[in-house]
Formats: structure tokens, C-alpha cells, sequence
């Protein structure tokens, strides 16, 4: 018998009915502030009023801010702070599913589900991410190969449209399919039920192998990466000449309770508690940093230090969950490291047999010397329904670099030109610069969801900063 | 909407014939702006200013909307309407304010009705338009006004006092405004250029420190992306008025121009 279990979120409710303050609001990159009114609906009731009574301006929902780009702004209008719909509805612990408000984030899932067992299906890089924004961006993590992307899991959700009424959207039907990766543009995501992965305990075992190119790290890729759950590469982008796209290559899967058996200090104290969760935070990154710390330099050096620092190959070693999956979620706030010009994050995908395109645009990188530490190449494994999700089969690159970057502008145009015509894609929930014209042909459903919309939504009372941009 | 970069997708001009305007239009033409509206009088010089950003719209294969609306400084009184006009065709993410006239200050100063001329276009025009545009786009939630004031304004000059108190008026005008729509999403930037190579100033010996309507172009395209609020083309003006506005009287009136 599925067991029932409800729990409240543990913080205080104030006592207004929904919060209402003016904002400034970015994404997580801090680029392109704008001014909206954001309201927080604490109950259903209190979410279908605040949808009902938006002005000319329309609202957008919005999670923990964690989309790079404007996807979560909505200039003028409103915006729909979800994370007053915190409550865990319903864990079915026999058919391993959890129902639950779409403001309840990934670390409050971990939290609730890892004693008992489970664990969320996919997990982006940050566990500070909304069920709604999962649903939304249509997420992916280092499963992809194996697990497809977030909505896939997607067992039945509530949507909440323009017109005020709460509908029940299951897997195969249009509005799922506008809604998986939709970014907020159908509707108001109210609660979902999503599928969850059995796990014996929160650690992971991880094989981690060091490839000196980019040629070598696409063959290891190619030949062995059906045999791990999860798999990202992470890659050095300012190595010149013959090591431009060396990487390390971290692979791995949970571990099981036989796994703890061995020695060393995570298995010894896991055995107590093998599905403890308690993931070390710093203190924030400082409020205001001086732009330009990130240089070409400094990043080189850094990333000099970080592939020779990993070990040329090692097998099984134990990890904690959160070390693997979520590093930065370490340091609150890293965000800022980059100054107060912010930074953008460019994220592609291009087919298998385009790997020539995936090797112009490693090299156009190298030799403009982008100071990107944080970039990371994975396979796609095969694409999901949503109309603009955004993972395809194919190969996924996404880096980070300074918006103050002199040039920029000019040269990530050039990388997506690389991509349109490798009949790539960019990924929505990281883009705050792209050239509108270029996504008829990214997304080739756009058509179908720019009609769903109008019919769903003829006045577009949803609508977003990212959904003006781009005439989504 | 304005991208991480601050490339504008549509922009209104208030001056619609000024070189610097055109040569910062055609600045963001080439990034991301396809839509323009030139504001000016209406007549011959507006319609090939128009036509010029078609064309060159045109030449790069861009599908860019130019139009035209007209616009008169010196009718207060007509602004509200125009504009708003204008605003309820769609969103504008920048508005340039470049109109401006330099007057003559030597027959000026014997024409008080013509030096009053000067200050309602530069000062008052700006007040009115100014205000206008700052209520629309604090409604929208985002966009920049970007000002076109003038080093004249920093510390008024013998050689052109009534155009340069008309621009400090707009300058100490466009600083109040900033921080009045700072936190709104709106962002104001002033321009203080010097001596520019352009048709108004044809026939006058260049000051030092001269520059070209494409340098203050490049410098407001940048402005804008820092989100700066007070930019000086060239930049040395910055610190050399700052050691000028501090001289005293006696000797800031021996000097040349």
C-alpha cells in the first residue's frame, strides 16, 4: 500500500496573503537587470488570483533564479515567485513517486527522499532549482545519455493557464509537450508527481580519467559511455595547440551498501548512516567583487592547476553525492565572483556526426583565449518531446565567461552561426544574447508552440523578458 | 528587450537628423536593433536620414523597421501625445535624446527672444520629452535614456554661455532623473562630449580635444552596456574639466575660446 506522507515547509509564513514588493531582477549570470512587481502566492487560491488579476504586462513564474539569462523576468509586469508553494504533498514509496508543489527545490527533495531511499531522477549542476524550473527548462544532468531530461520523469503535473483554470496535463498530449521546456509561457506550474530513482546510499563511486585532447576525450566518450549512469567531461578550453580540449573525465553511479565495505574515511562513516545528507556550505561569496579577476591569466593558470591535479585515471573512488553533482552549490552566491558586469553562459548542442562543428568551435575558443574555468562537455543522449526542450542526441558543450569581455558580443554570434549550420541548438534557460532570427531553426516546433500559445493565451499574460526577446 | 550586452532591439530618436544619433543607430543596427524611430520636424532631412539607415539596413541584409514620426522641440505642449504615440506601438529599449541647437552666441547676446530660443530647445524641449519618455519606459520596466549633454554645461564659457547654460540645465536635469528611475529598471546616461566634427558645428575652429559623432557613438554603445551614467568623449575630458570647473574665475576667463 502506498504510504502517504505530507509534510509543511518548516518556514514561517508571514502573515499577508501573498507578498507583494517592486524588484530588480537578473538571472544568475547578472546581466540585464529589469523592474517588476513580484508576488508570492502561498496557496492555489492565492496563485490563480495573482495569474487572474496581472496587468497588460502578463507574469512569468519564477523559482530560484538560476536561469543564466532573462527567462525569469518579466519587465513592467509581474512576476510569480514560486517558492511559496513549498509543500510536499504525497511520497508513494511502493511506485517510488513524489507529488509536490512546484516551488519545493531539488535540495529539498534530496533532503526528504535520500533517508528513505530515493533519489530525484535528474539533477542539473545546482540542487537550487525549483520542480516547476525543472519542468520549465526541461533540465538535464550527466544522465542524459541514459535518463533523457527531467520531464521525462514527469508522471502528471498541474498547470495553471491564463484563463484561471487549474488543468491535470499527462505525458503525450500537446500541453505536456509546450510545457516540457516551455519556460513558464503555458502556464503556471502548480504541482507535478515525478518518478524517482531507487538509491542504497548517498554516495557515489567514481571512475575519473584524465584525456590530454579533445580528439582523445571524444573517442573514450563514444566507445564507453553506456556503461555509467553519469558522465561529464570537464575541459580546458585555454590550452593551446595539440591540448586545446584536454579534459578530465569523471564518470560514475551510485554506490551500493557493498560498496562501503572497503576502507578510507567516506566508507567508513557512511556505513553508520549510509544515506545521510548533509552537504557542506561556505560562507557567501562577498557582495561585491572587482570585475576583471577572471582574465585570461588567472583562468589558464587555474585550469593549468585543475587537470594536473587530477589523477591520471583512478577507479571507484567514493564520493559524496554532493561533491559529484553539485560543487558550486558549496559556496553560496558564486555568482558574483565574476564583478558586477556579470557573465553570460553559452550552451550548445550539435549532433554526433558534427563533431567537426563541436572541433571549430573548441578551437575558435582556444585562440581567442575565453576565460572559461567552468566548461564542460557531455553526450546527449536522445532528445525528449517538449516543443523547446533543448537536449538533442549529440554532443553538449556549455562555458562560462565574463559579459565585460571586450568583443564578446561579436564572437558568440560567431559560435552560433558554428552551430546553426550544424543544425545545432542553443539552450533557452542559459541564453540572454542570442540572434532572434536564429531559432526558427534551432527549435523546429516553435511554429507549433507560438500557436498553442495564442490559442491557450490570446492576450500572452504570460510572457517574459526571454519571450520578448525572442518573439517566443 | 536589451540582451546581456545592451544591444537595444528598438530605439527612439528625439533629433532624429543628428549625426551623433545616426552614427549611434547605426552602431546598434549592426547588433541587434530592428526597429528605429527618427523623431524630428518633418522635411527633407529627415526623410534621408531615414532612407540612409534603409539603405544601409538594406546593405547588410538586415530586416530593419526605420520610421518616422514628427517632432518638434520647441511645442512642449505636443509631446505627450506624439510619444506616447510611439510607446503604444511596442516596447523601447533606448531612447536617444539628441536634439540641440547652438544658437550664435554673439548675435544672441543682442537677440534676447533668439538666446531664448537656445535654452527652450535644449532645456526645456528636453524637460518635457524627457519626462514623457521616463514615464513610459518606468512603465515598461526597463530601457535606457541616453542624454546628449556637452562639456559646455560642466562650467558655463565666455565664448558660449547661453548654449552652454542650456546644456548645463539639461545635464543637471538627466542626473536627477537617473537616480530618480534608479531601481526601476531604467537607466540614464549622460553624454558629455566636446568639440564635435558635425554639420552644427561646421565653420568653427575645432576646440581641443575634438572628436567625430562615430567616437561618441562607439562611447555611448559602451556606456550603455556598463549601464554608466555619466560618459565624457574623449574620455581625457573627464579629468581635465575636473581641474578646469576648479580654476578661478580670474583665470578661467583669460582663457583662449
Amino acid at each position: 500500500m502506498p504510504v502517504q506522507h505530507t509534510q509543511r515547509a518548516a518556514t514561517a509564513r508571514r502573515a499577508a496573503p501573498s507578498d507583494r514588493t517592486a524588484r530588480l531582477l537578473t538571472g544568475w549570470g547578472r546581466t540585464a537587470p529589469t523592474g517588476a512587481q513580484v508576488l508570492r502566492p502561498h496557496t492555489r487560491q492565492e496563485a490563480v488570483e495573482a495569474v487572474l488579476a496581472c496587468g497588460a504586462r502578463g507574469s512569468i513564474p519564477r523559482g530560484l533564479g538560476r536561469s543564466y539569462g532573462d527567462a525569469a523576468q518579466n519587465a513592467g509586469g509581474t512576476v510569480l515567485d514560486t517558492t511559496g508553494l513549498d509543500r510536499v504533498l504525497a511520497i508513494d514509496a511502493a511506485a517510488g513517486t513524489v507529488t509536490c508543489e512546484a516551488g519545493v527545490s531539488l535540495h529539498r527533495l534530496m533532503t526528504v527522499l535520500l533517508p528513505l531511499g530515493w533519489f530525484v531522477p535528474v539533477t542539473p549542476g545546482t540542487r537550487y532549482v525549483t520542480v516547476g524550473g525543472a519542468i520549465g527548462a526541461d533540465i538535464h544532468g550527466k544522465n542524459h545519455h541514459v535518463s533523457g531530461s527531467f520531464t521525462r520523469h514527469v508522471r502528471s503535473l498541474e498547470l495553471l493557464t491564463a484563463d484561471g483554470q487549474v488543468r491535470q496535463v499527462a505525458p503525450g498530449s500537446e500541453l505536456f509537450d509546450a510545457t516540457a521546456g516551455g519556460m513558464g509561457l503555458t502556464g503556471l506550474v502548480l504541482s507535478a508527481t515525478v518518478r524517482l530513482l531507487p538509491v542504497e546510499t548517498s554516495l557515489m563511486t567514481v571512475d575519473t580519467e584524465r584525456l590530454p585532447d579533445l580528439d582523445s576525450l571524444l573517442a573514450t566518450l563514444t566507445a564507453t559511455d553506456h556503461r555509467y549512469r553519469y558522465s561529464v567531461a570537464w575541459i580546458d578550453l585555454l590550452a593551446r595547440g595539440t591540448a586545446a580540449g584536454r579534459a578530465v573525465l569523471t564518470r560514475g553511479d551510485h554506490a551500493p551498501l557493498a560498496a562501503l565495505e572497503g576502507r578510507g574515511r567516506p566508507a567508513r562513516a557512511a556505513r553508520r548512516e549510509p544515506l545521510a545528507f548533509r552537504p557542506v556550505r561556505l560562507p557567501p561569496a562577498p557582495r561585491t567583487v572587482p570585475g576583471g579577476l577572471l582574465r585570461g591569466s588567472t583562468v589558464g593558470a587555474f585550469n593549468k592547476l585543475w587537470y594536473h591535479k587530477a589523477p591520471r585515471r583512478r577507479r571507484g573512488e567514493l564520493q559524496r553525492l554532493a561533491s559529484f553533482f553539485h560543487p558550486l552549490d558549496g559556496l553560496p552566491h558564486w555568482n558574483r565572483v565574476y564583478g558586477s558586469a556579470g557573465f553570460v553562459q553559452w550552451q550548445c548542442v550539435v549532433g554526433h556526426e558534427h563533431d567537426d562543428a563541436l572541433r571549430r568551435i573548441v578551437r575558435l575558443i582556444s585562440r581567442r583565449s575565453c576565460p572559461s574555468f567552468l566548461a564542460v562537455l557531455k553526450r546527449f543522449g536522445p532528445g525528449d518531446p517538449g516543443w523547446l526542450s533543448f537536449p538533442t542526441e549529440g554532443w553538449t558543450l556549455a562555458l562560462d565567461i565574463p559579459a565585460g569581455l571586450p568583443g564578446l558580443a561579436d564572437f558568440l554570434d560567431l559560435l552560433d552561426e558554428e552551430v546553426a549550420v550544424a543544425g545545432g541548438r542553443l539552450y533557452l534557460a542559459k541564453d540572454a544574447r542570442m540572434r532572434p532570427e536564429l531559432l526558427p531553426a534551432m527549435y523546429p516546433r516553435l511554429d507549433d508552440f507560438r500557436a498553442l500559445r495564442a490559442r491557450l493565451d490570446p492576450r500572452g499574460l504570460f510572457t517574459s523578458d526571454l519571450a520578448r526577446r525572442l518573439a517566443l | 528587450m536589451k540582451d546581456a550586452f545592451g544591444s537595444p532591439q528598438s530605439l527612439l530618436v528625439l533629433g532624429g537628423t543628428s549625426e551623433i544619433a545616426l552614427a549611434t543607430v547605426r552602431r546598434f543596427m549592426a547588433r541587434r536593433a530592428r526597429t528605429v524611430w527618427l523623431a524630428s520636424r518633418p522635411g527633407p532631412g529627415l526623410d534621408a536620414a531615414a532612407a540612409g539607415l534603409r539603405d544601409e539596413a538594406a546593405a547588410h541584409g538586415a530586416e530593419v523597421t526605420v520610421r518616422t514620426v514628427p517632432f518638434d522641440a520647441l511645442a512642449p505642449e505636443t509631446h505627450e501625445e506624439v510619444l506616447e504615440k510611439v510607446f503604444a506601438e511596442g516596447d523601447i529599449d533606448l531612447v536617444l535624446l539628441a536634439f540641440g541647437v547652438l544658437g550664435d552666441q554673439r548675435s544672441d547676446e543682442d537677440d534676447p527672444m533668439a538666446a531664448v530660443r537656445v535654452t527652450r530647445t535644449n532645456y526645456t524641449g528636453a524637460v518635457s520629452s524627457g519626462l514623457v519618455c521616463a514615464r513610459a519606459l518606468r512603465a515598461q520596466g526597463h530601457g535606457s535614456l541616453v542624454v546628449l549633454s556637452s562639456v559646455a554645461g560642466e562650467r558655463a564659457r565666455r565664448a558660449n554661455f547661453i548654449y552652454g547654460s542650456s546644456k548645463a540645465g539639461l545635464d543637471a536635469f538627466a542626473q536627477g532623473l537617473g537616480d530618480a528611475l534608479h531601481g526601476s529598471g531604467v537607466h540614464v546616461l549622460v553624454v558629455r562630449p566636446g568639440f564635435v566634427h558635425s554639420r552644427m558645428t561646421a565653420g568653427r575652429a575645432p576646440a581641443p580635444f575634438a572628436t567625430t559623432p562615430g567616437a561618441v557613438a562607439e562611447v555611448i554603445e559602451h556606456g550603455v552596456r556598463r549601464r554608466a551614467s555619466t560618459v565624457w568623449v574623449p574620455g581625457v575630458l573627464g579629468p581635465v574639466m575636473g581641474v578646469l570647473r576648479h580654476l578661478p574665475r580670474a583665470l578661467f576667463r583669460r582663457l583662449p575660446g
